[in-house]
């Protein structure tokens, strides 16, 4: 279509292959600014994010496909990776009902001390990992405050795969509560006073009303939990205890492998790890876009 | 209405939502709330002396002039980068913008841990690059150079992230209605667009402050903890807890804390200006 205006509208050009470029480049455009803010943007983006990691698979991709298997089922780095993934898993489970129970809280009740409370959610955002980790470790510790209850009851907390499963806790929560709260805080209050005033029972309007549509927003806080736990470092590290095969998370065991200096070792279970992070970040994209649009179809 | 748990407005507050809001405050407790208390209690554990002790011992003055250096030069490089990658990707339609736009989130996906990787990989010794800078002694991973670089990785998205919806939602009317009346660039950007989003580059700004002085993993994998060397203050908690200096680790900490609880206050004021601005 945009051929046939430029037939009718244009001479015809005595360099065609030129011409889209030319148009690109020198459209007239009422803003200025687009070359330079776009240039920099691909220029910086390119030499700060896009060049390193093209390091790290030119690294993983110097060894063969097999050496590539070989490295991963090696049995410390085979652990490590299942204890980072199960544990990310375990923790954003807890995630999901814990933020979702407190996203629900802070977005439906007013009480005294609520905009403490919700400060208070942000704080695992910003605390330095390394603060998060010892704070926890005493706190959870053989001799911590809510620690000694458990290590008395037989179940110690700290230097366990417990302990890791609190830390990821710790640092997932936010992820699911400010992906829940602002769905919540939207939802149309009438629907549920018409679904209670149709005879529907407080759990039923929960369970019919309003679970459809905090669901999507329930599912990407687990899935940017679970991305964010699988990768995370300082707050497990003093916590975990860090036994190889039992309480080793692959992050740590990267940081071990480039002690050694096997650059290609740590490059693989980096590379892995970069993997299977971008793949459940898309398919998290992927499934809010399926979902969209099928309540939109479904509702209107 | 102000004190009790209350559902819907006009509703009387009932026994499940109490109970609700017990297990909420009982989750924040013990998984954030305690955890923070105890860092302060440790620190002081001993008194203030021990604490003043800590926070002013060489080691520490150095880690913190390394954690504000590299701050100092991450936080304004992101914050150029932020306000220009906002500018192209809101105020003009090209070809690969969502493609665009998903790379500039990617070093949110990245582990800390492989984020410094990437660096050493590249620059290490047995690196990309890593024989030519030996040659030229040129020194990045287990310096200052290799810090920064990892701090901007990690901190590369956040202001770019906070300016690209706010823009989004303002449109370009007034920046248009500003070049037709005969402004150029700069000044439609100084007198127009800056005046608008300067709240957005604040917080931004504070985010990424946090985030620069807090980072632990991606710093820890290229310093080559290098004690007073390439020490930043997260490192420095570490190899003071790893020395059973519990008193040390946890004062230095509460520095930390400090800067994170400062950059929570700036970022509830924004929020609460932008909720009394919008009608």
């Amino acid at each position: 279509m945009s051929d046939a205006k430029a037939a009718t509208n244009a001479r015809p050009a005595k360099r065609p292959s030129l011409l889209p470029l030319a148009r690109v480049l020198w459209r007239p455009r009422v803003l200025p600014g687009l070359l330079p803010t776009l240039g920099f943007t691909w220029l910086y983006l390119g030499v700060v994010v896009l060049i390193p990691i093209g390091a790290l698979i030119f690294k993983a991709s110097t060894l063969s496909f097999t050496e590539i298997v070989s490295v991963i089922m090696e049995r410390r780095t085979f652990a490590a990776l299942s204890l980072s993934f199960g544990a990310s898993l375990v923790a954003a489970v807890v995630n999901t009902f814990a933020g979702t129970l407190v996203a629900w809280v802070l977005a439906r009740y007013r009480f005294y001390g609520r905009s403490l409370l919700d400060a208070v959610v942000d704080l695992p955002f910003a605390l330095p990992t390394s603060v998060a980790g010892i704070a926890l470790t005493f706190v959870y510790g053989p001799h911590g405050w809510i620690g000694e209850s458990f290590a008395e009851a037989g179940m110690p907390v700290a230097f366990t795969r417990l302990g890791i499963v609190v830390a990821l806790s710790f640092v997932g929560m936010p992820f699911v509560v400010r992906t829940v709260q602002p769905v919540i805080q939207e939802l149309d209050a009438g629907l549920e006073e018409a679904a209670s005033s149709l005879g529907a029972t407080r759990f039923q309007s929960f369970q019919r009303v309003i679970l459809p549509t905090i669901i999507p927003a329930i599912a990407t806080g687990f899935a940017l939990s679970f991305a964010r736990s699988v990768g995370e470092y300082g707050s497990v590290l003093f916590i975990a205890g860090n036994m190889p095969l039992r309480t080793e998370i692959a992050p740590l065991l990267i940081v071990t492998k480039l002690e050694q200096f096997d650059y290609a070792g740590a490059a693989v279970i980096g590379a892995t790890m970069l993997f299977a992070s971008l793949i459940i970040l898309m398919s998290v994209q992927l499934f809010e876009r399926a979902v969209y649009r099928k309540l939109g179809g479904g509702q209107s | 209405m102000s004190a009790g748990p209350n559902v819907l407005p006009g509703k009387k507050p009932q026994g499940v939502a109490w109970l609700l809001l017990g297990l909420a405050v009982l989750v924040l407790l013990v998984l954030v709330l305690v955890p923070l208390i105890a860092v302060f209690s440790m620190a002081f554990a001993k008194g203030i002396d021990p604490f003043l002790a800590a926070i002013s011992h060489p080691d520490a003055i150095t880690a913190a002039k390394l954690s504000l250096i590299t701050t100092a030069i991450a936080v304004p490089i992101n914050t150029v980068f932020g306000v220009t990658a906002a500018w192209a990707i809101t105020k003009f339609e090209f070809r690969g913008k969502s493609l665009l736009i998903s790379l500039i989130d990617v070093p949110f996906s990245v582990s800390p841990v492989i984020a410094g990787l990437l660096f050493v990989l590249l620059f290490g010794s047995r690196g990309v690059v890593g024989p030519f800078l030996m040659e030229h002694d040129l020194q990045v991973i287990y310096a200052t150079p290799g810090i920064v670089l990892a701090t901007i990785f990690i901190t590369f998205p956040f202001v770019a992230r906070e300016l690209i919806p706010l823009m989004q939602a303002q449109g370009s009317e007034e920046e248009l209605a500003a070049v037709t009346l005969g402004a150029d660039g700069l000044q439609t950007f100084w007198r127009i667009t800056l005046p608008n989003i300067k709240w957005g580059i604040v917080y931004g700004v504070v985010v990424c402050t946090a985030r620069a002085m807090g980072e632990f993993g991606a710093v820890s994998v290229v310093s080559g903890h290098i004690r007073g060397l390439t020490n930043t203050l997260p490192l420095h908690v570490e190899i003071l807890y790893n020395e059973y200096d519990q008193v040390g680790a946890f004062s230095v900490a509460t520095l930390l804390t400090l800067v994170s609880l400062i950059a929570l206050i700036v970022k509830k004021i924004i929020e609460r200006r932008d909720l009394a601005q919008s009608p």
